[in-house]
């Protein structure tokens, strides 16, 4: 018997640690029913977010009965194990089918898993439907800046020798098809319309992060990568960096406004070109 | 080869620098190793309260916090650039100087020719080079936190282009090429380590000691000298590109086009995800360097203390060895909202969801070994079957985040956070618990203290469910990482209490490690003397003296005649039969005398 320990303290701690494990068990899994009135998935405001979050639950409900399956087993084991009385632990130490249970069964259940989460990226990563609005949205170090094409339905090109205090975004005066280019500090959305969203950095990466839409992507310097989504819930949401870009990082915020055709054409038609005509 | 040499040219007298400064012996290295692991994780751990202290309680004044850290401190308040550069060195620190460094450098030096009855390491200048590379590279980082603009600010994955503009940020100056310029120096020291134990391992095994016969500690420590030796070149070259493009104007990782300040970089041609897909190709293998070992260690712990063999020894070795796979195809996954293509993504989804075939192949294992087992709960057992608890919450949490569509939500979130210090940075901190007082008795020939250490378990097993579980709902609400404050988000300020009840918990998180601390040293001390074989266990260094003297084995080595987990064996005389027992004087009642030969 390793160094001084008897059979009651034994029985004694091993009892302790039961009630710790089962008594952690049903406090994380009470902690998850509460947790759902304040602290949850803030309320889907996207189509594709619908089903993000029904393979959410789907996960939650295997690896909860999981969580809760092995450390009931760990506690009943350390309970009923513990060192006491007469006689040797059990010498067995193969048992062939039950170890390929437990190899098969994770098995199965991941291949289905990678399947069904394999057709939701899938879709998500589709092509845009032909009616989607398009938005370009750069992050810069600490703020987003959004661009819609003006009129002419296309973007202009970018010269970041261009960026200035009255060219924030780079626009290049020489391409006409920049002249129309209308910017916004604020990104504004058609409820219920898919958007395309192409989006940049100026300066290091960042993250176009809006939790009620399920998107997240990042912006890379050099690059442009483009996502779409529906959203459908009309109001203002937050948008928020989630790659680390520096001092300001907490403070790179941005508003999200989705708004039905007719508000969204009011506040276009508003807006003034981003260039000043030469 | 160093172990085939005589005995007795251990005997011959070592000055005291020769022995305990620049030694060449593995145990005394080991200990180095181990001590200045502690060290840094003492570090490591106040940076994490300052953490705590800044996301409980932002915009608080600290006296007394601000007089420790002037630079850190702007009237009382902490800087929101100090902040990111506690952040990030508390990652740096804890994963590659903490955890990699005490477990392979620490446990690995120690046992690995303990346990496979050899007399040392098979290059042991080598190995002693290797850990006197750890110190100028600890040296290096810790510098970095007095030079303008303060220690490294970018997060331990050191993203560029952030971390590859001085002027994108304070950290991005000076403190950034003394981090890279550390790990370079870190990366050739573990190399050496590496090479050192693979060798050992495959070359030095005492006579009978079959590849299917050693301890798992030991194929833990295998595989993991194996990833180590594959991917930290990986990272090597990129922190060397890293480097160039930040001191010699190159563009590995710089695009074109880029504007910082308002001043147009003159890099052109750079692509800022080469960087994360070579750092994760390290970065990946790398929490199986701080898991793997932990495994092991727990296994054996599991045996020894539930008078029990471990279940399923076979699969235990195949489960190591898949895992060590996998981890080099599933580096994608910390990557399918970086703007890499969404086909791959599906790919590292498949490869990442695996690994949880090995992982529940073991934790089945770990939960057959207790049943009719015959449980002493010593603080190492109790920090074993802890180490199952917490696996297990973070290695589920982890099948969340393996699947890109639920990933885009809880990317870059505090559920990351919790999902890595439950499955990485707590469980392999168990991992070192469990083992540091299971062996404490041969490194240093004395006993640790039980009952401070089942105290120290209680506090820390709850500590840690009550400091990271919260955290997984900071990431539902969608708290992001490394954000200084959240006050400024509506949708995230009804988090704010989760956030002070984790700090809380923190705190008292760090208090019980005091009574660790304190128990160590005493222990070192005045602790009782150890006897040769105080678990009654039955591996190799259990039949070494406590602690064992230069050469380990006086005049004879070893000779291996079982499997290493004979106990209870039904009609042998003890309820643990050492490995060097022949086969002979256990008399088998019907049943095989042991399943684990190859």
């Amino acid at each position: 018997m390793p160094n001084g320990h008897t059979s009651i303290s034994e029985r004694r701690t091993g009892l302790l640690l039961a009630i710790v494990i089962l008594s952690l068990t049903l406090l994380g899994v009470g902690m998850s029913v509460a947790a759902r009135t304040r602290w949850w998935l803030p309320p889907v405001a996207s189509v594709h977010g619908l089903e993000t979050d029904r393979l959410f639950y789907i996960t939650l409900a295997i690896t909860g009965a999981v969580f809760v399956l092995v450390h009931v087993l760990l506690g009943l084991l350390v309970w009923r194990y513990s060192a006491h009385g007469e006689g040797r632990a059990f010498y067995w130490h193969d048992h062939r089918p039950l170890e390929l249970t437990y190899t098969i069964i994770p098995a199965i259940v991941m291949a289905v898993m990678v399947s069904a989460s394999g057709v939701v990226w899938t879709k998500i990563h589709s092509a845009p439907p032909a009616d989607a609005l398009t938005v370009d949205v750069r992050g810069e170090q600490f703020a987003w800046l959004a661009r819609y094409p003006g009129p002419d339905g296309a973007f202009g090109r970018i010269d970041p020798r261009q960026i200035g205090r009255d060219n924030a975004l780079g626009l290049d005066p020489g391409d006409s098809s920049a002249a129309d280019d209308i910017t916004s500090r604020d990104i504004h959305l058609v409820v219920n319309r898919p958007v395309r969203v192409r989006i940049r950095a100026r300066d290091v990466l960042h993250s176009f992060f809006v939790a009620e839409f399920r998107v997240k992507q990042d912006a890379v310097p050099g690059m442009t990568v483009e996502i779409w989504f529906t959203p459908t819930r009309e109001g203002e949401y937050e948008l928020a960096c989630a790659e680390l870009c520096g001092v300001g990082h907490y403070i790179m915020k941005g508003k999200v406004k989705v708004e039905s055709q007719q508000a969204f054409d009011a506040w276009l038609a508003q807006q003034k070109p981003a260039l000043k005509p030469q | 080869m160093a172990v085939t040499h005589d005995a007795a040219h251990a005997e011959h007298e070592l000055t005291f620098i020769q022995k305990y400064i620049f030694s060449q012996d593995h145990k005394i290295i080991g200990i180095q190793y181990l001590l200045t692991s502690l060290l840094m994780a003492v570090i490591g751990g106040t940076l994490a309260m300052l953490i705590r202290m800044q996301l409980g309680w932002p915009g608080t004044k600290w006296g007394l916090a601000s007089m420790l850290f002037p630079g850190g401190f702007q009237g009382g308040q902490m800087k929101p650039d100090f902040y990111l550069t506690v952040v990030t060195m508390h990652g740096t620190i804890m994963i590659f100087f903490v955890l990699t460094t005490v477990l392979s450098g620490g446990f690995g030096n120690f046992l690995i020719p303990l346990q496979i009855g050899a007399r040392d390491m098979a290059f042991p200048w080598l190995n002693m080079v290797s850990y006197w590379l750890l110190v100028p590279s600890i040296v290096v980082l810790l510098a970095s936190f007095f030079v303008a603009g303060g220690a490294a600010g970018g997060g331990w994955t050191a993203y560029p282009p952030l971390s590859a503009i001085p002027g994108a940020a304070p950290g991005s100056g000076l403190g950034q090429t003394l981090w890279l310029i550390s790990l370079a120096i870190l990366i050739v020291a573990l190399l050496f380590g590496s090479l050192n134990y693979i060798t050992t391992i495959f070359q030095m095994r005492a006579r009978g000691l079959s590849l299917m016969r050693l301890p798992l500690t030991i194929w833990g420590l295998f595989v993991t000298a194996i990833l180590m030796l594959l991917s930290f070149p990986v990272l090597f070259a990129a922190a060397i590109m890293l480097l160039f493009d930040r001191l010699a104007g190159t563009s590995f990782f710089v695009p074109t086009g880029v504007v910082v300040g308002g001043q147009l970089l003159s890099h052109t041609g750079g692509n800022p995800l080469l960087w994360q897909h070579l750092f994760w190709f390290l970065g990946h293998p790398e929490v199986y360097v701080l898991i793997l070992p932990a495994m092991g260690m727990v296994s054996d712990i599991i045996a020894a203390n539930g008078r029990k063999p471990i279940f399923g020894y076979q699969f235990m070795v195949g489960s190591i060895c898949a895992i060590g796979i996998l981890s080099f195809l599933v580096w994608g996954h910390h990557m399918y909202t970086s703007g890499m293509h969404p086909l791959v993504g599906t790919a590292f989804m498949a490869t990442t969801l695996a690994i949880a075939i090995p992982s529940a192949v073991k934790t089945f294992n770990w939960l057959a070994s207790l049943w009719r087992a015959r449980i002493y709960f010593t603080s190492a057992m109790l920090f074993a079957i802890g180490f199952v608890s917490l696996f297990v919450t973070g290695g589920l949490t982890g099948i969340f985040l393996a699947q890109p569509p639920v990933d885009i939500h809880f990317q870059d979130t505090f559920f990351v956070v919790a999902h890595f210090h439950f499955v990485m940075a707590s469980a392999s901190l168990f991992g070192v618990f469990g083992g540091l007082y299971f062996w404490f008795p041969k490194m240093f020939g004395r006993m640790m203290n039980e009952r401070l250490g089942r105290i120290h378990f209680w506090l820390t097993f709850v500590g840690i469910y009550a400091t990271f579980f919260p955290m997984h709902f900071l990431g539902f609400g969608g708290m992001m990482r490394r954000v200084y404050s959240i006050q400024l988000y509506q949708h995230l300020r009804d988090l704010q209490p989760l956030n002070v009840f984790v700090s809380l918990a923190a705190f008292g998180l760090g208090l019980a490690q005091l009574i660790f601390m304190y128990n160590f040293l005493y222990s070192l001390f005045r602790g009782p003397k150890a006897e040769r074989n105080p678990w009654r266990a039955t591996t190799l260094e259990w039949q070494a003296p406590s602690p064992p003297p230069h050469g380990n084995w006086g005049h004879h080595l070893p000779e291996v005649h079982r499997w290493a987990y004979d106990y209870s064996v039904p009609g042998a005389a003890e309820d643990y039969t050492p490995q060097t027992v022949p086969a002979a004087p256990v008399p088998a009642h019907g049943s095989a005398p042991h399943g684990g030969s190859g």
